[in-house]
């Protein structure tokens, strides 16, 4: 049951195969070795760390390999029959103590240097609390107003090995991170479900997301630019396909940005009050689904058995109205599934009904649409 | 009081029974030492071949072999397996060979919890394998099972998880006391403390840790029962709890486990670099400081795991003080080892190759490990590949080949037949290449970036993994040329002397190859 190949029948075997073989060729990078600088003042500092103790690690293993080769070379049995009978003295194991007492001296004043500095929690111009969900990351940039979420967008097939995969592959999000170049930027990162941790290496940033807990991080930038980086804690199934993607602009193209996002925001406001028909909910809806659930409930709602519920052909989305829009809205308790309330009421209107309408569950069911003045009802206040 | 002891003496001249209840119902130090180590060799077969899928997985990049799911219950069982049943169960098994051996004791001092702490053993791993059968799959959720992914979003076999951490735990504190009571109290007389053989005194002292860490660790798995079945709030902030806390208490036990698991190892390299160099340990007492000044410090050091959740700065600079000052009496060991060494008449026979790789390797892991003590520079390499590497390098080459060498070396002891020299070479060599195939690019992987427990990777690392995975090839299967090789030795091969190695010392080589089912009836004599 756990092995692809055997289980999937739908999929072609051979494709995968080919491109399995053809891989290599599209990447050819046996010079990544070592950490990248970085491009802030606080990340050139920590290559610099880096490269100081790098360099003091190679240096005591030569010493102490080469006496060891040295001996192994040179006393051998062959070359010298009778072993000589020192041992305990106390001077070279006062001095091998002493020294490298001093080494580790050496090394920890300056990282203790940069500590501080990292450790800097002065607000910053730009305040961002960056959220960790499974498997998404939430921004809201508390001073603009703004507020979105980043999903991978590597196309499945592509992790599947259907089709070749991009330049940027498991690398690249729907929407980045958009932060002006020169300013100090502070996230204040936090959780949703389970800790994730986010980490920036051009900023030399990686902070734990912790459910109940704000940990914050600065940055200063002045080089615009694409900036990737990943989800480092363990989380769950996807904890591999949630990266991180910031872009640098200059100040006038943020503040665009900044327009451009609060204009979304009042259009998708004004939708709510539309009037909306089934296929229109639907076709929203599916887009939904792909992004937020089908990681747990799968492309055809069948659920991963033990984990994770099936949609289709369960009783709440078939017959379930109420209860089906309470769960979407609060979670459930002690159990993967959390509140997606954080979701518009259009969004949740479109996901809700199309999970009671796929995958034969219209028919199947009572076959009741979801508008999203039911999800405006839902939050007025029950009296 | 002298009724018992006669009762006793009547026993001593029978050999072992006959049949499966030789082995089930045994006390003797020596049966119980076996059953330990085919245990905990069966354990690192089924451990490595989770690790053999998860190389296989991330050969190239995409998912090709198992599903991220599933992955993620191969990372955390492969883990789980090979410290609990591998690692830890190998060293009590040598333990129960040696010790009695080398004080002059007779057998363990309590022989027949001995045999419990044993045969619950067996238990506990049936418990945690057949999860993987279980609705909703194995644990997922890493060794380190950190809350509340291993609560509140555990699959249901966690409960299954949980008693069997028990019963492993249970196991440990067991065979622990019993190292200590046999240790302090059976030693014949002339065998002081300070003239204990290192092995002995590297687990006197392993097991005052396991003593002091096991039951924190039980108190960690007990809290999160409690959270996922009797509604407390321990680890789940909603409720008030805490999940930082959850990690503070893991590695409070998790760091000195980590010592649990290296210093029989410097024990048995110690006695191995002495034998094969000809030539006295060149530090005996501060050999032993160094051990128990690395194993008081292994108490103060545990948030070095911790450096990105957010500590203040004060605890962030202590932590990083605290792990960079172990380098200290680790170094002292490094140096005694290569001192001993120094002007010695060596000869590279098995035992002596694996000690000396272990040596330069082990020391590889401990460089990398004080880079990762540097707070700033952790923050970059944290969770990513290169702290994979860093741990597998103290580990395989670290604890796992200090365990190859003691089997190497004790075997002809333990069964009288010597073990065929060409194929031990040859089983070293390819262990080696794999060890360093596997895990030294991986050094490289993490500083370009990838991060632990992926099961997909971007292109950038797609090169130097497909590298580490022929390596694991290489090493896993040359694994069972080492089966084969213990095999073969164990079922005959050139008759050992009792001596067996020339320049070995201590008392266990004055008994006759084969050892004798009981040994040291009376005390010996010391000189």
């Amino acid at each position: 049951m756990f092995f692809r190949l055997l289980k999937n029948s739908k999929r072609n075997v051979l494709l995968p195969l080919i491109f399995l073989c053809a891989s290599p060729m599209i990447s050819a990078d046996w010079f990544a070795l070592n950490m990248t600088r970085g491009i802030t003042d606080i990340s050139n500092e920590v290559f610099e760390l880096h490269m100081l103790i790098f360099w003091i690690c190679v240096a005591i293993g030569a010493v102490v390999f080469s006496v060891m080769f040295y001996s192994m070379w040179a006393h051998t049995k062959e070359k010298n029959p009778v072993p000589a009978t020192f041992h305990e003295n106390h001077k070279l194991e006062i001095a091998w103590t002493i020294i490298p007492f001093l080494i580790l001296i050496a090394m920890a004043v300056p990282a203790s240097k940069t500590l501080v500095k990292i450790y800097d929690d002065e607000a910053g111009d730009i305040n961002i609390q960056v959220t960790g969900y499974q498997w998404k990351w939430q921004y809201r940039y508390l001073e603009d107003e703004v507020s979105f979420f980043s999903n991978l967008s590597t196309d499945l097939d592509e992790i599947y090995n259907l089709v070749p995969k991009g330049e940027n592959y498991l690398q690249e999000v729907d929407e980045m991170v958009v932060i002006p170049a020169g300013k100090k930027v502070r996230f204040l990162i936090t959780a949703n479900d389970v800790i994730h941790s986010w980490w920036m290496p051009a900023f030399a940033i990686k902070q734990d997301a912790i459910p109940g807990f704000v940990n914050t991080a600065w940055t200063v930038v002045d080089e615009p630019g694409i900036y990737r980086g990943k989800c480092t804690e363990l989380c769950g199934k996807n904890h591999g396909f949630m990266p991180i993607v910031v872009k640098v602009v200059e100040q006038d193209e943020y503040d665009d940005w900044v327009y451009g996002k609060r204009q979304e925001a009042i259009k998708l406001a004004e939708l709510t009050t539309k009037e909306w028909t089934t296929a229109e909910l639907m076709e929203r809806g599916e887009g939904i689904y792909e992004v937020n659930c089908v990681a747990c409930h799968q492309t055809a709602g069948q659920g991963i058995a033990g984990i994770f519920p099936a949609l289709a052909g369960s009783d709440i989305a078939l017959n379930n109205k109420d209860r089906h829009i309470e769960i979407l809205m609060e979670g459930v308790q002690g159990a993967a599934m959390n509140s997606f309330d954080y979701l518009s009421e259009v969004e949740l209107a479109a996901v809700i009904t199309y999970t009671r309408q796929a995958w034969g569950n219209a028919e199947n069911g009572d076959g009741e649409i979801v508008v999203p003045k039911d999800i405006v009802d839902y939050k007025e206040p029950k009296i | 009081m002298s009724a018992v002891i006669e009762n006793h003496h009547d026993d001593h001249h029978h050999g072992p029974a006959k049949g499966i209840t030789r082995w089930l119902y045994t006390t003797n130090h020596k049966d119980i030492g076996t059953l330990y180590l085919w245990f905990s060799f069966a354990m690192f077969l089924i451990g490595g071949a989770m690790a053999m899928v998860i190389r296989a997985e991330l050969f190239q990049p995409g998912m090709q072999i198992v599903e991220p799911e599933f992955y993620n219950q191969m990372i955390t069982l492969h883990g789980l397996i090979m410290i609990f049943g591998g690692v830890m169960p190998a060293f009590v098994g040598l333990a129960n060979w040696l010790v009695p051996m080398m004080i002059g004791a007779p057998d363990m001092a309590l022989p027949r919890m001995n045999n419990l702490s044993f045969w619950i053993l067996p238990f506990a791993f049936f418990i945690l394998l057949s999860s993987l059968f279980m609705e909703g799959g194995a644990p997922n959720f890493g060794w380190t099972f950190y809350a509340p992914l291993s609560t509140t979003y555990a699959p249901p076999s966690v409960t299954f998880f949980i008693f069997s951490v028990h019963i492993m735990g249970a196991s440990s504190i067991m065979g622990a006391i019993n190292v200590v009571v046999t240790i302090m109290n059976m030693r014949a007389p002339g065998v002081d403390l300070m003239k204990m053989p290192l092995f002995v005194w590297s687990w006197l002292i392993t097991a005052y840790l396991l003593i002091a860490v096991m039951p924190v660790l039980a108190g960690a798995v007990t809290m999160m029962l409690m959270d996922i079945h009797f509604g407390t709030s321990f680890f789940n902030a909603a409720g008030g709890g805490d999940p930082v806390l959850f990690q503070h208490i893991f590695w409070f036990f998790g760091h000195p486990e980590v010592y649990i698991m290296i210093l029989p190892a410097f024990g048995i390299v110690s006695h191995i670099i002495e034998t094969f160099s000809r030539k006295q340990l060149f530090g005996y007492s501060s050999m032993v400081w160094a051990m128990l000044s690395i194993a008081i410090l292994s108490f103060v050091v545990w948030a070095h795991h911790m450096f990105t959740v957010g500590l203040p700065l004060a605890a962030e600079i202590f932590f990083m003080w605290a792990t960079m000052l172990i380098a200290v009496p680790t170094g002292v060991k490094v140096f005694n080892w290569v001192a001993t060494m120094f002007r010695g008449s060596i000869t590279f026979e098995t035992p002596m190759l694996f000690a000396v790789a272990f040596v330069v390797l082990f020391t590889i892991g401990g460089l990398s490990g004080l880079m990762l003590a540097i707070v700033p520079a952790d923050f970059q390499y944290h969770d990513t590949y290169f702290v994979v590497a860093h741990f597998h390098y103290v580990l395989v080459p670290g604890a796992i080949f200090s365990i190859m060498a003691a089997v190497y070396y004790w075997i002809p002891k333990w069964c009288g037949n010597m073990y065929d020299e060409r194929l031990g070479k040859l089983h070293f060599w390819l262990s080696f290449v794999g060890v360093n195939v596997t895990f030294f690019p991986q050094h490289f992987i993490g500083l370009a970036g990838m991060p632990r427990r992926y099961p997909d990777y971007a292109l950038q690392f797609a090169d130097w993994n497909m590298v580490s995975s022929v390596g694991a090839f290489l090493f896993g299967f040359s694994q069972i040329l080492f089966l084969f090789i213990v095999l073969k030795t164990v079922m005959g091969g050139k008759k050992a002397t009792g001596q067996v190695w020339e320049g070995a010392k201590g008392l266990e080589w004055t008994v006759a190859s084969p050892a004798p089912y009981h040994t040291f009836s009376t005390p010996p004599k010391i000189d």
